[in-house]
C-alpha cells in the first residue's frame, strides 16, 4: 500500500467523540495521484469526519493520516490547509467580501501581487463557467449554482494539488447539479488534482468517482471502481445500489 | 421659577454640566469597549471561561448603582476624585452588554463561513480580524449602543457622590422641590441618550452584513 502515487493515506484511522462514541473505526484507504476517490455513505457513516481529519479541522484519535507521505500531525497546520483546497455544501462564502476577494483570499494571504490575484480570479471564474464580470458582486447577489461554482473556484485559488469536497453540489436542483458534475469532471481531466469527494448520492459517485469507497458506521465496506462497485457481492453495497433503483437504471444513469 | 427662564439664565452652567456628563459617559464607554470586547473575544476562544466571565459581569450589573458608588469610595486613587469613581462604576456596568454582544456576535457568524475560513488555512488571528469581527460588528455595536444609553441615565446618579454632570441639576431640583431645575438636568440627559441611540442605530444598520438573498 506504500505506492509512491498515494497522496492521501489513511492507516487504521479511528475517531471518537469526547463522549466515547466512535465515528470512524480503523479506516485504511488511500487516494492516488490524479484520481477522484469518492467516499460514499449515508448520513452518519463518518465520511465528512474522514474528510475533516485530512485538513485537521478535526484531530484523529488513533492511527495515522499521511499527506504526500508526511503524517498530518507533522505538517504545519496552516501550510497543510493552504496546500489542500476545501469546498463544502454550504459553500461558506464570506458575505462581506466581493467574489473577487472571496476567491483571492488565500492568494492574498500568500502575498501574491495584486495584478496576479486579479488575473487568477478572472481565470478561475472562466474555468468554472462564470462571467468574470461577477467578480465585483457580493455573494448574496448570486444564485445558488453560481455560489457553488465560486466555492469551487475559491478552493482552486492557490492551485493546491489536493482537493477535499464535501457534497459541493448537494444543495442544487438536479439540472444545475448535473451541469456542475459534468463541468467538474472535464475540469478535473485538465487539472489532474487528487480529489477526496464526499457524497451520499450513488449516481454522483458512479459518475465522478475514479474509485468509490463505501462507508457504513465508520467502517470501510468496499473500495473499487464504479464497475467493481456495481458488480460487488457485498450485501451492504447491493443494498445501497438497490436503494437507488434496479441495476439497469443505475447503469443507465452513468 | 419658570423652566425656560431658568434655562436661559443658567445656560452656561447647563452647557458645562452637559459636557461633563458627556465626558464621563464617553470615557467610561471607551474603557468598557477596551476591556469588554477583548473579554468577549477571549470567551469565544476559551469556552471554560464563558460562564465565570458572564457571571461576574452579571453580578456587577445587579449591584444597585448607589451602592456601587459607595463601595468604590474607599478605593485608592480612584476614590480621590469623584469623576474617576463615576467613570469606573459606569464602565463596570457597561461591561455586560459589551461582553455579551461580542460573544453573541462572533458565535452568530455562520458556522459554514468559519469552517470554510479555517479549512482554507486562515490563522486564528486572520479568522478573527478578517471574518469574525467584521461580521459581528453590527451586533457588537448594538452592545455599545445599550451601554451608552444606560450609562447616560446612570451617570445622573453619580452626582450623588459629587462627580458632576447633569445629575447635579436633578439632585439640586429635588432638594429645592423645583421641577424646572430637575427638568433642566433631565431633559438634556434624555436628549443626549436619544441622540446617541439614533446615531449608533444608524451606524449599526450600515455595518450589518449583507444577508443572503
Amino acid at each position: 500500500m506504500d505506492s509512491p502515487e498515494a497522496i492521501i493515506q489513511f492507516r487504521d484511522v479511528s475517531y471518537s467523540l469526547q463522549n466515547g462514541r466512535a465515528i470512524l473505526r480503523s479506516l485504511t484507504l488511500e487516494a492516488r495521484h490524479g484520481e477522484i476517490l469518492v467516499l460514499l455513505g449515508r448520513s452518519g457513516s463518518g465520511k465528512t469526519t474522514a474528510l475533516k481529519l485530512v485538513n485537521r479541522l478535526l484531530e484523529l484519535s488513533s492511527g495515522e493520516i499521511r499527506v504526500e507521505g508526511q503524517p498530518v500531525r507533522q505538517w504545519d497546520v496552516i501550510k497543510l490547509r493552504r496546500h489542500i483546497g476545501y469546498a463544502i455544501q454550504e459553500v461558506g462564502l464570506f458575505p462581506h467580501f466581493t467574489i473577487e476577494r472571496n476567491i483571492g483570499l488565500v492568494p492574498a494571504l500568500e502575498e501574491w501581487q495584486k495584478e496576479r490575484i486579479r488575473a487568477r480570479v478572472e481565470e478561475l471564474l472562466k474555468l468554472v463557467g462564470l462571467n468574470p464580470e461577477i467578480a465585483f458582486r457580493y455573494p448574496h447577489q448570486l444564485s445558488g449554482g453560481q455560489r457553488q461554482r465560486v466555492g469551487v473556484a475559491r478552493a482552486l485559488a492557490a492551485d493546491p494539488p489536493i482537493l477535499l469536497m464535501d457534497e459541493p453540489f448537494g444543495a442544487l436542483d438536479p439540472l444545475t447539479r448535473s451541469d456542475l458534475q459534468h463541468e467538474f469532471l472535464s475540469l478535473q481531466q485538465k487539472l489532474q488534482k487528487t480529489v477526496l469527494f464526499v457524497t451520499h448520492d450513488l449516481h454522483e459517485a458512479l459518475f465522478l468517482g475514479t474509485r468509490i469507497a463505501l462507508l457504513e458506521e465508520g467502517r470501510l465496506v468496499s473500495i473499487g471502481s464504479a464497475e467493481e462497485f456495481l458488480n460487488s457481492s457485498e450485501p451492504l453495497v447491493k443494498k445501497y445500489v438497490q436503494a437507488f433503483g434496479t441495476l439497469e437504471q443505475v447503469r443507465g444513469g452513468k | 421659577m419658570n423652566f425656560w427662564s431658568f434655562i436661559v439664565q443658567n445656560r452656561t452652567e447647563i452647557a458645562e454640566l452637559t459636557l461633563e456628563h458627556l465626558w464621563i459617559v464617553g470615557i467610561a464607554t471607551l474603557l468598557a469597549v477596551v476591556v469588554g470586547i477583548p473579554l468577549g473575544i477571549l470567551i469565544t476562544r476559551r469556552p471554560e471561561l464563558h460562564k465565570p466571565v458572564i457571571a461576574a459581569a452579571n453580578i456587577i450589573q445587579t449591584i444597585p448603582s448607589l451602592a456601587l458608588f459607595g463601595f468604590l469610595l474607599p478605593a485608592p486613587w480612584i476614590g480621590e476624585r469623584a469623576a474617576r469613581l463615576a467613570i469606573l462604576a459606569l464602565m463596570l456596568y457597561a461591561l455586560l452588554p459589551l461582553i455579551r454582544n461580542t460573544y453573541a456576535g462572533i458565535k452568530g457568524v455562520d458556522r459554514a463561513v468559519v469552517e470554510a475560513a479555517r479549512g482554507m488555512g486562515l490563522t486564528d488571528r486572520q479568522l478573527l480580524l478578517q471574518v469574525e469581527l467584521p461580521l459581528a460588528a453590527s451586533v457588537i455595536l448594538a452592545g455599545v449602543r445599550v451601554a451608552i444609553v444606560t450609562s447616560i441615565g446612570l451617570a445622573t446618579i453619580a452626582a450623588a457622590i459629587g462627580a458632576g454632570g447633569l445629575g447635579e441639576l436633578i439632585f439640586r431640583g429635588l432638594a429645592m422641590v423645583n421641577n424646572a431645575v430637575i427638568l433642566a438636568g433631565a431633559i438634556p440627559a434624555a436628549l443626549m441618550a436619544l441622540a446617541a441611540d439614533t446615531l449608533l442605530g444608524w451606524l449599526e444598520k450600515r455595518l450589518s452584513p449583507q444577508r443572503a438573498a
